[in-house]
């Protein structure tokens, strides 16, 4: 273990010092990387951890990114205390939604499609409504400054959404060893044993939406500023609610490291192929791509490539500990 | 004292009346039998206990308190824990973790929890096995550890659906000799039991249930030799045949 956190602060060590080095173009890739890594972050608290699934987080994304926005252009508000209402806006969602789930024990796919249901109905909502944009969206201005939340160049983002990551995984590790935590796990291995043993199921559930719908919408933010136009088709759309999610499922759910390594492995793939394809023409054949790696690491390692990395590095250890 | 009192225990499933109008009681430190053939409502009896699965008329005074309609987490931090006869341990997190959820109930830290869930394991004879997950217990270990998840919730009445079955003789006598060490430490103990062998030794009275209503009450040796009880579980024709 002790070695797993010095190997980590080596990367994160490497990785402050990246931007030295690389262009606007790969800064943008490794913002890209901590931002899905964060995403995928905040879903597995919800899923991973606790079990319910949810196809709908892109809800949260868009509460999070409109919430701000809104709040920026109508009363001249920071989007940094915009991300907060965002947050506590999008908790408050994520509760109502909760109580419809878990308190009538909507389990397994009913409460997916409830999930997919809360996040079409808000995207439909949002491209009705003239002050949030409609179909079109919304333009962001560009006035750089910390307090607007806006910057020039990719160096700021990089270390914001690096920091969104790094606390992400911190506040994780620290729900995981936890009471809490323990309590989330049973709730996801089996309810009803859970239940038995006196764990209050609908109470660690309505937690952990909770804490995962305001993790999410702060991403929300990130992205508004970072992209500078809100497309509610996008920003609530199922497309993102599956992004978000296939990092977490093929580096590992329910653990802190799988969302980061799946953002790794995954996000300069997609970016990196998205460039190379849309060139020849064959815009879209990345997602193809990316549904063969779902189904390959599905079928053949259902508990993420965490555990193989895992394992390799123990055998490693062994090895060099041998000699 | 009365630690459990059942009074006219009613559940239907549709048409089908699976508990009727059950109603016995549980004292201070006893060990009782519910035994029955498949199918006479004696798992119901216990979901209808733990707040599973809500009665539809009776009540259940668990010391003297009534408990019905109460939610399961609810009922167990008062102090009645129950087992699944189908064995529930949460299977990818480890022997250690697992009976670490009961004992975090009634702790708050994370080390005193864990501290004494090993004594546990050790007293249920799983302390090896601490480290590993528990989808790598083969079932009579599966079965101890369900009994320690409750444990370490310290109950005041442990209700125990089946623990032996699937067991082999050696292994029915250590889970007898467990139980027996449970119920000396003051656990009053409803056991729902095929194994005629652990209903004999452990039980001070039994309840047989045919159909969802008690047919028979009193000490293991007398009921298993009730007239009514023999054919419930035999048959008429085999009470017939022996003349």
């Amino acid at each position: 273990m002790n070695r797993l956190y010095m190997f980590m602060a080596a990367a994160l060590a490497l990785i402050l010092a990246l931007p030295l080095w690389l262009d606007k173009y790969t800064l943008g890739i490794f913002v890209m990387i901590f931002y899905y890594a964060y995403l995928g972050q905040s879903w597995n608290v919800l899923t991973g951890y606790t079990g319910h699934i949810s196809l709908g987080h892109a809800l949260y994304v868009g509460i999070g990114a409109y919430t701000s926005t809104f709040l920026a252009q109508t009363w001249g508000i920071s989007p940094w205390i915009g991300m907060l209402a965002g947050g506590l806006l999008s908790m408050t969602v994520a509760l109502c939604m909760g109580y419809l789930g878990f308190r009538f024990g909507l389990r397994g796919v009913y409460f997916v499609i409830l999930t997919i249901g809360f996040a079409e109905i808000t995207r439909l909502i949002v491209s009705h409504i003239e002050a949030l944009g409609s179909f079109s969206g919304i333009f962001l201005d560009f006035n750089p400054s910390f307090i607007n939340f806006q910057f020039r160049g990719n160096m700021p983002y990089y270390y914001i959404s690096l920091g969104f990551m790094v606390v992400s995984m911190i506040v994780v590790r620290l729900i995981e060893t936890s009471r809490l935590g323990r309590f989330m796990i049973a709730t996801r291995e089996d309810e009803d044993a859970a239940e038995a043993l006196g764990v209050n199921t609908f109470k660690y559930s309505m937690i952990a939406i909770a804490i995962s719908a305001f993790m999410t919408a702060l991403a929300g933010t990130f992205y508004a500023n970072y992209i500078f136009y809100l497309h509610p088709a996008t920003l609530f759309g199922m497309a993102l609610s599956i992004e978000l999610i296939m990092r977490p499922i093929i580096g590992g759910m329910g653990t802190v490291l799988g969302p980061v390594i799946g953002s790794f492995i995954l996000t300069p793939l997609s970016e990196i192929s998205r460039a190379y394809f849309a060139k020849g023409g064959l815009e879209g054949l990345h997602l193809i791509l990316y549904g063969i790696l779902a189904i390959l690491v599905v079928l053949f390692m259902p508990r993420g490539i965490i555990v193989y990395l895992k394992g390799a590095s123990q055998w490693i250890f062994n090895s060099a500990d041998k000699k | 004292m009365s630690m459990l009192k059942v009074n006219h225990l009613t559940k239907s499933f549709g048409g089908l009346t699976a508990v009727d109008s059950l109603s016995f009681e549980l004292k201070e430190g006893e060990i009782l039998g519910l035994i029955g053939p498949n199918g006479a409502g004696k798992t119901t009896v216990f979901n209808c206990l733990s707040g599973f699965s809500p009665p539809d008329l009776g009540e259940v005074l668990f010391k003297g308190q009534a408990v019905t309609g109460m939610k399961p987490h609810a009922i167990c931090q008062m102090g009645l824990a129950r087992t699944f006869q189908i064995v529930k341990p949460f299977l990818t997190i480890s022997v250690l973790d697992n009976v670490m959820i009961g004992a975090l109930i009634g702790e708050r830290s994370i080390s005193a929890a864990e501290k004494k869930s090993m004594e546990i394991l050790h007293m249920a004879g799983l302390g090896s096995m601490a480290n590993t997950e528990a989808q790598g217990l083969p079932l009579p270990m599966r079965k101890r550890l369900e009994l320690a998840k409750c444990l370490a919730t310290d109950p005041l009445v442990l209700l125990l659906d089946e623990v032996m079955a699937g067991l082999n003789a050696t292994e029915v006598d250590e889970m007898i000799s467990l139980i027996r060490q449970v119920n000396s430490k003051g656990v009053s103990i409803l056991m729902i039991e095929h194994v005629m062998r652990g209903v004999m030794a452990l039980s001070q009275s039994v309840i047989v249930i045919n159909y969802g209503r008690k047919i028979a009450e009193g000490p293991p040796e007398q009921v298993v030799k009730d007239q009514g009880v023999i054919e419930a579980y035999l048959g008429k024709e085999f009470l017939d045949a022996q003349g």
